[in-house]
């Protein structure tokens, strides 16, 4: 195991998690954490929670604390961004000419929020990825009283419903037919629609924006497809993310909307590993498809995979998925990999918006969605985790108790199969 | 400020003088307790801030939330009757000399 300099490109989630997974393996290597943005490494959900709802301050984003990770000897270099890696010679390069070189390298560079071409620039047309968004967001939310969403995914719901909690009278607006429809099924779509029209936030289903007016530098409305005109004087754009796999691309690492890597969290370079946005990997959670996921779970455990290979102990990254969102005083939670289940079961009430959908394929459970239900969503969590066998009918009765449920099903797996 | 002792899973102690407010999740992490991790960062998320609090004074906590109590039924490790999120539960001026155990693993 070599112990030279641990390089790490991009200074967020996976990049610190890599980093103090290292020291927590016991490794005394030099490690050298480069990031682009000019704020020490700080935690980003809150960014369209509650710091933008002026709940939370800055002091209390920071992933570790400065001096702690001076302690551990892990050095920051912020507002730095990387430009090229030179992987004969083993360094990375960074925009003000500097040569870092690196031992091992590992590709920390996550996503940026995708922009709406047609936006153009405008003073209150903005996107939310990054604490300087987030400050220039919290500013202009402080003025705003009329607010258009551009996208209905979750960054762009969870800021609808901070701003309409905080007074505005926020519109988003979907191309889809429905919300989030990437990323849930449509009972929840259903669900968290009903949760924001309830809230007086007006949404556009199935309508796409064509313009935005402007008068000088300001956007003052902003103009569908349908011919209708939503003025304005704030509009935040959540289109979803692009993954940050250019600088490996152009260092010739495999990479199809994200740098590939290999279920230990390896790209094709020996040197190098990549984790969180940035990366795709084969996930048994997908039948062993490669999959590219946007969250804090995936970002951490990844990357704590991707340091254990590093150090010589090479596992396999598979932890469960999970995500979570909060909208008004609604956790939405989701376990595993929702793709295409062939049968899906209800728990709880729709109707008052607590409750649950499992999903299942072949007879599997894949995957749960939960609003307001954590016991539902630790279940799953639970079952996918330790392969435990459930059936659509169990959990569609609203009498079966799930812990007596986990329990039961643990010591059939733990008891010895029999052979006849 | 309060003093809270943390007991590693290796039984050495790590006793800190902690802010009234922050909670013991951020007291461990901001601070090199090795055994918390606190992914989600206090969201009440992701269950890796997991302690026993094998002090008396527990029982005088606010209880967990139903949140926090499905979570717990989470956690890589035992749970406990003495078993908290690490993020749920803050500071005060009446925890001083808190002794917080560490759970063996958080993921
Ligand atoms: C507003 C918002 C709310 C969210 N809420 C949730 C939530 O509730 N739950 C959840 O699970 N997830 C949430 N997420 C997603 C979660 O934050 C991400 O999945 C996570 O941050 C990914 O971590 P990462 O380290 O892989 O990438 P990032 O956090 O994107 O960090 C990558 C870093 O690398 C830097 N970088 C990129 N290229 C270079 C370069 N060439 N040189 C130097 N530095 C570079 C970037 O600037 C960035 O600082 C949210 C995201 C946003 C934006
Ligand atoms: S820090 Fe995530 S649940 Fe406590």
């Amino acid at each position: 195991m070599s112990e030279g300099p641990l390089v790490v490109v991009g200074a967020s989630c996976a990049g610190i998690s890599l980093a103090m997974a290292t020291r927590d393996l016991g490794s005394e290597r030099p490690i050298v954490l480069v990031g682009d943005e000019p704020d020490l490494p700080y935690h980003r959900p809150p960014l369209s929670k509650a710091f933008l709802a002026g709940k939370a301050e800055e002091s209390t984003l920071a992933l570790r604390p400065e001096s702690l990770l001076a302690s551990l000897g892990i050095e920051i270099v912020a507002g730095t961004a990387v430009t090229a890696i030179d992987r004969t010679a083993r360094r990375v390069i960074t925009a003000d000419g500097r040569r870092i070189a690196y031992d091992h390298l590992a590709l920390t560079t996550g996503s940026r929020a995708r922009t709406l071409a047609i936006a153009g620039t405008a003073d209150n047309v903005l996107t939310l990825r990054t604490l300087a968004d987030a400050r220039r967001l919290r500013a202009a939310a402080a003025t705003c009283r009329e607010v258009v969403i551009v996208g209905g995914g979750f960054v762009g719901l969870e800021v609808a419903a901070t701003l309409a909690v905080a007074g505005a009278a926020v519109t988003v607006v979907e191309t889809e037919q429905r919300l989030l429809k990437r990323a849930v099924s449509p009972a929840v779509s259903d669900a968290v629609m009903r949760l924001h029209h309830r809230h007086g936030v007006g949404l556009r289903l199935g309508a796409r924006v064509t313009a935005i007016d402007r008068a000088g530098d300001r956007a003052r409305a902003v103009r569908l497809d349908d011919g209708s005109v939503l003025p304005c004087d704030l509009v935040v754009v959540g289109i979803g993310a692009v993954a940050n796999d250019e600088l490996a691309a152009a260092a010739g690492l495999p990479c199809r909307d994200g740098v590939l890597v290999d279920p230990e969290g390896r790209t094709a370079d020996p040197h190098i590993v990549a984790a969180g946005d940035c990366a795709r990997h084969p996930s048994r959670f997908a039948d062993g498809r490669l999959v590219r996921l946007e969250s804090v779970q995936n970002a951490t455990d990844q990357a704590r995979a991707a340091a254990a290979v590093l150090h010589g102990l090479p596992q396999p990254y598979d932890k469960v998925p999970w995500f979570w969102s909060d909208q008004y005083d609604v956790k939405i939670q989701i376990a595993g990999l929702v793709d295409e289940p062939d049968t899906s079961v209800l728990r709880g009430n729709a109707e008052d918006g607590r409750f649950s959908v499992f999903h299942f394929r072949a007879g599997r459970l894949i995957g749960a969605e939960s609003l307001g239900r954590p016991g539902d969503h630790l279940f799953a969590r639970r079952c996918l985790g330790e392969h435990l066998a459930v059936t659509p009918a169990l959990l569609a009765d609203a009498g079966t108790d799930l812990a007596a449920l986990a329990t039961a099903a643990r010591a059939a797996a733990a008891a010895p199969s029999r052979t006849s | 400020m309060p003093k809270v002792t943390y007991v590693l899973a290796d039984g050495s102690r790590r006793s800190l003088g902690l802010s009234v407010g922050a909670s013991l999740m951020e007291g461990a992490t901001g601070n090199a307790v090795p055994g918390v991790l606190g992914d989600c960062g206090g969201s009440c998320a992701c269950a890796t801030c997991h302690v026993y609090i094998e002090d008396a004074r527990a029982a005088a906590l606010p209880p967990p939330s139903e949140m926090e109590n499905e979570l717990l039924n989470g956690v890589a490790a035992e749970r406990r009757p003495t078993s908290r999120l690490g993020c749920q539960v803050r500071v005060t001026a009446e925890l001083d000399g808190l002794v917080v155990v560490l759970p063996e693993r958080q993921t």
